[in-house]
């Protein structure tokens, strides 16, 4: 296989080879159903429940808050559904963001047809939720706030610990979908007033197919897969054993070596971000400059589009991705780089790449020197330059 | 999710570039959508399509149609040129996935503003050919940083 420089670690992460290695004998060995009575499925058991205290250990929960899920976006789901379906009585008004993952803005359209009022605040333009707005649509009859810790596309980092101050004096529930940040920043869950988070396993170098969501003792959320008893009888479906030891082992790995990736990735992504920037006229940095996610690096090219640019960038063995409409699966491009205030036709030139522990400098001095070409030959045929150019010399 | 011939197109584009004076020039599509074609063509007097290049702002597909479509024109009588539909672009190029169809439309459109143009400043009229409905002349923004 020819040289691959990965760098869409926000998409997915490589599961290390620990943790496939503490993931195997639970395929071929201890594949006992943790349900069962008999002593063979006692290790299987036993691994869940390591797992589960190694997790909330981690976000100074307790063992018994912490429910695994198939995946993030599944964790996503269920915190607002069932919150929405437990609250009720007391309202029918959720708060989230412009920004959000998918996985909570569609849930939330959903809710909007089943009879629930939604506001979407606005952010600023590095994509920050604004406080004075979030205090002033808070109604007498808001059951939930669901803010993302860190932006999946601009890595922008919420105020969380003021958002969750904010819920907690106004007795609101409050949600984050921490599916980027966690296990990339410090999180504890008491200090910064969270009530429920979602987070996933395949982003912090553990496996694909396992998320959990964190509900604090006290919170009224039902069940949202029915049948077995299961997670405390709130997640039914028999445990994804392998995974979710996985998980544990991944966040086990994550935890402690947090401030030294932290501090290599950023190194990188300020290299990267300022050597574009020094070096590529007509581009701009998406996101704020340093309250980011140490590994989030999003540019925006003026006069080209990111699919032709992902394309190129492939064939030179770099993986990226973009927000342009192409990408997207829709005739819009990015909803976040639009909610930053980005017009169209500059949002269709984006680019995000987020590194790992394991990239390197050499590597960032391909991946601009491969930019600084393609962006050129794009510009080169790009009707958009010709006539910006033609205009400059006018 | 390309076909090797797209993939060629996109990699190796054939005719970019711009024409001075051109018999015919015509811009379609639309920033905001993410894709935009400019097609450019030399027509001689017997009406035969010399040369042409063109520059797209889009992705992969829209770059690979627009050159696909410019060398399917070349050479031709402008009659011919009318011929080139999207099917005929799509085709030549093995297919397109189908959420990338619209930009063979494009592809057309853009070779029939260019063929429009040209009607237009030699007082012609060229079978089957209508006023352009995308054309764009001149794009509305111009951001800059």
């Amino acid at each position: 296989m020819r040289k691959i420089i990965y760098l869409d670690n926000a998409a997915t992460t490589r599961t290390r080879p620990e943790v496939a290695e503490a993931m195997m004998p639970f395929f071929t060995e201890y594949y006992g159903n943790p349900s069962s009575v008999y002593d063979f499925s006692t290790p299987a058991k036993k691994a869940v429940q390591e797992a589960r205290e190694i997790i909330a250990s981690s976000i100074g929960a307790q063992a018994r808050e912490i429910y695994f899920t198939g995946c993030g976006t599944e964790a996503d789901n269920w915190a607002l559904k069932a919150a929405a379906d437990a609250y009720r009585e007391k309202g029918n008004h959720i708060i989230t963001s412009k920004i959000e993952h998918h996985a909570i803005l569609h849930t939330c359209e959903y809710l909007e047809k089943h009879g629930f009022e939604v506001t979407y605040l606005d952010v600023d333009e590095n994509g920050v939720v604004k406080l004075e707005e979030l205090k002033k649509t808070i109604r007498p009859t808001t059951i939930l706030i669901s803010i993302m810790f860190a932006n999946n596309e601009i890595g922008t980092i919420q105020p969380i610990r003021q958002i969750g101050e904010i819920a907690k004096e106004h007795g609101i529930l409050f949600h984050t979908d921490a599916v980027q940040a966690y296990g990339h920043l410090p999180i504890q869950v008491d200090t910064l007033h969270i009530d429920m988070m979602s987070a996933s396993g395949h982003k912090i170098n553990g496996p694909k197919g396992v998320g959990f969501l964190y509900i604090r003792t006290g919170v009224k959320i039902r069940s949202f897969m029915h049948g077995g008893a299961q997670e405390r009888k709130r997640r039914a479906g028999t445990e994804n054993v392998p995974g979710i030891v996985g998980f544990g082992k991944a966040a086990k790995l994550a935890i402690p070596s947090m401030e030294e990736r932290a501090r290599h990735e950023s190194e990188l992504r300020d290299y990267l971000m300022d050597r574009i920037m020094e070096e590529i006229p007509y581009a701009r940095i998406n996101g704020d400059r340093n309250n980011r996610l140490p590994n989030n690096a999003n540019f925006a090219f003026q006069f080209i589009e990111g699919e032709s640019l992902l394309i190129m960038l492939d064939s030179k063995g770099i993986c990226g991705s973009s927000g342009s409409a192409c990408t997207s699966g829709s005739l819009d491009p990015s909803h976040v780089l639009l909610a930053i205030g980005l017009p169209h036709e500059i949002a269709h030139g984006s680019l995000r790449l987020t590194m790992s522990e394991d990239n390197t400098k050499e590597e960032m001095d391909y991946v601009v020197d491969s930019i600084k070409e393609i962006v050129q030959r794009l510009r080169d045929m790009s009707p958009l330059y010709e006539d910006f150019m033609k205009k400059q010399t006018r | 999710m390309y076909t090797e011939k797209v993939m060629d197109h996109f990699e190796h584009p054939r005719n970019v570039g711009e024409i001075e004076n051109p018999s015919g020039m015509g811009t379609v599509g639309n920033a905001k959508c993410g894709d935009i074609m400019r097609i450019y063509l030399d027509i001689d007097e017997n009406q035969i399509i010399r040369d042409v290049k063109f520059k797209t702002f889009g992705c992969g597909a829209a770059v690979a149609t627009s050159s696909m479509a410019t060398e399917l024109v070349k050479g031709k009588s402008v009659q011919e040129a009318m011929a080139v539909t999207n099917q005929a672009v799509m085709e030549a190029l093995d297919g397109l996935p189908p959420v990338k169809v619209h930009c063979s439309l494009l592809a057309e459109e853009a070779i029939h503003a260019a063929l429009w143009d040209y009607a237009q400043k030699n007082g012609i009229e060229i079978k089957g050919l209508k006023q352009p409905k995308s054309d764009i002349s001149e794009h509305d923004e111009d951001e800059e940083y």
